[in-house]
């Protein structure tokens, strides 16, 4: 083990995790590669979402991988950052329409 | 920006370049990569396309150039060496197609002749143009209906339909000039449904990472530049920058170069192997040397025969020999592939 929890070449190893359970790991690789494929959205919008899914997550590996994927695909830095955007405010939202619960309690509670 | 032989840097050695693409070969080495396929030693299967770099000279310095060519290169082909290479495809009708290159080829001042002789041929003409060179100056302009008189395949890079990627790579101001010559072009019938003028543009990634697919990446092209230009074109051929010259530079000072030697290594594609340009093509040097692909003249890697130069040509001798190979290699066959015709499978 490492001195830190995350290394940038671990990603390269992510296929590896199939030496430890190949039956499931080979169909959870099958199943991705499938899932992003062109089909009734694009694999370069799969990618954006990828993103966008990967900042909400906070995984440095998928963003990471698909900084780079959804660049070389064509999107543009501003429309990777929009990206980001999206999946912050959805962060954010969520806890803010939690507001609402706490307004409901204290509402029930309150005289 | 000047090239890297005019500011004597040391990445104009090929032997310099050529030691640190080797280390990668610590991870794999690229013979070993084909032996995994059955493709070592790798041997040509036909001589069909005639490859001349006509020059180094060229009026634009990009930053991904692997020929480090730009306005201060003098390396230019000479009508005498033109003759040499007239001749050998005279006599070898296996040659279909002459793919002319440079820098900027229409800057050698035998260019046009070297086309008309060409056409007599009738073979079929590629002219690598790099669009910006159309409207540089006055007695270019008329290079579009020139093309097209020659029935010339026109072949330009246009790294990407924005400005900002084009111009990192290529330089300020040559999306907006590359822009006027493609639609230059397309007055003159190139791109354009039944004339059967044809212009393909290419993709380079502007930076430290692979191509995308082809063929989105050309449907994003055509959409973007019918719909802000009233551009149109026939293909779109994406070629991965090797890590060669400047474009090695680049990779080097941005931190970049063990990364991308581990992905184009570790996207190894057999069928993209199987597919090389250098398989079916030979380059010919500004001075007449030979050479199984552009990259490896660019790194001084003569072709591995008794017929290295044109003036001892033997199409019997070139056909029997092995491809010179080395770490740069991968660049041709990650992922889809890449050729100086696009993607390769």
């Amino acid at each position: 083990m490492s001195q830190h929890y995350y290394e940038a070449a671990d990603l390269n190893k992510f296929g590896k995790i199939t030496d430890f359970q190949k039956v499931v790991g080979d169909k959870f690789f099958n199943w991705y590669s499938e899932v992003f494929k062109d089909s009734a959205l694009s694999a370069k919008e799969k990618s954006l979402i990828a993103l966008a899914v990967a900042h909400a997550v906070q995984c440095p590996y998928c963003i990471d991988a698909y900084s780079t994927d959804a660049f070389e695909k064509g999107y543009s830095p501003a429309q990777m950052m929009e990206a980001v955007h999206v999946a912050a405010a959805i962060r954010g939202g969520a806890s803010m329409v939690h507001g609402v619960q706490m307004m409901n309690k204290v509402n029930e509670i309150s005289m | 920006m000047k090239s890297l032989k005019s500011s004597h840097h040391a990445l104009a050695e090929s032997f310099y370049q050529l030691q640190i693409i080797e280390q990668s070969a610590e991870q794999k080495p690229f013979a070993s990569s084909l032996q995994g396929c059955d493709l070592y030693p790798l041997r040509p299967v036909a001589l069909e396309i005639f490859q001349v770099n006509v020059g180094k000279m060229c009026n634009q310095t990009c930053r991904h150039c692997h020929v480090d060519a730009g306005p201060d290169r003098k390396e230019i082909m000479d009508k005498d060496t033109m003759r040499l290479c007239l001749d050998i495809l005279r006599k070898n009708p296996s040659f279909t197609t002459v793919d002319i290159t440079g820098g900027a080829p229409e800057m050698n001042p035998n260019f046009r002749w070297f086309v008309e002789e060409i056409n007599r041929l009738g073979r079929k003409i590629i002219v690598r143009c790099n669009l910006t060179i159309i409207v540089a100056n006055k007695k270019y302009n008329d290079l579009p209906t020139f093309f097209a008189q020659h029935r010339v395949e026109v072949v330009s890079s246009l790294p990407f339909y924005s400005r900002d990627r084009t111009d990192r790579q290529r330089g300020d101001g040559v999306f907006d000039d590359s822009i006027k010559a493609i639609q230059l072009l397309n007055e003159a019938g190139y791109g354009m449904k039944e004339t059967g003028l044809v212009l393909n543009l290419v993709y380079n990634p502007s930076g430290a990472f692979l191509p995308a697919a082809q063929v989105s990446l050309e449907k994003d092209f055509k959409q973007a530049l019918l719909t802000e230009f009233g551009i149109h074109f026939n293909q779109l051929f994406t070629i991965t920058n090797m890590p060669i010259s400047r474009f090695l530079d680049y990779l080097i000072q941005s931190g970049n170069y063990d990364r991308y030697m581990d992905k184009l290594i570790q996207s190894f594609n057999p069928a993209a192997a199987a597919a090389v340009m250098c398989r079916n093509t030979l380059s010919v040097g500004w001075d007449g040397y030979i050479y199984d692909c552009d990259f490896n003249q660019m790194l001084d890697l003569k072709v591995q025969s008794a017929s290295q130069h044109l003036r001892e040509f033997n199409s019997d001798a070139l056909m029997q020999r092995h491809v010179v190979i080395n770490q740069h290699c991968y660049g041709c066959t990650a992922g889809s592939g890449s050729s100086c015709g696009g993607a390769t499978i």
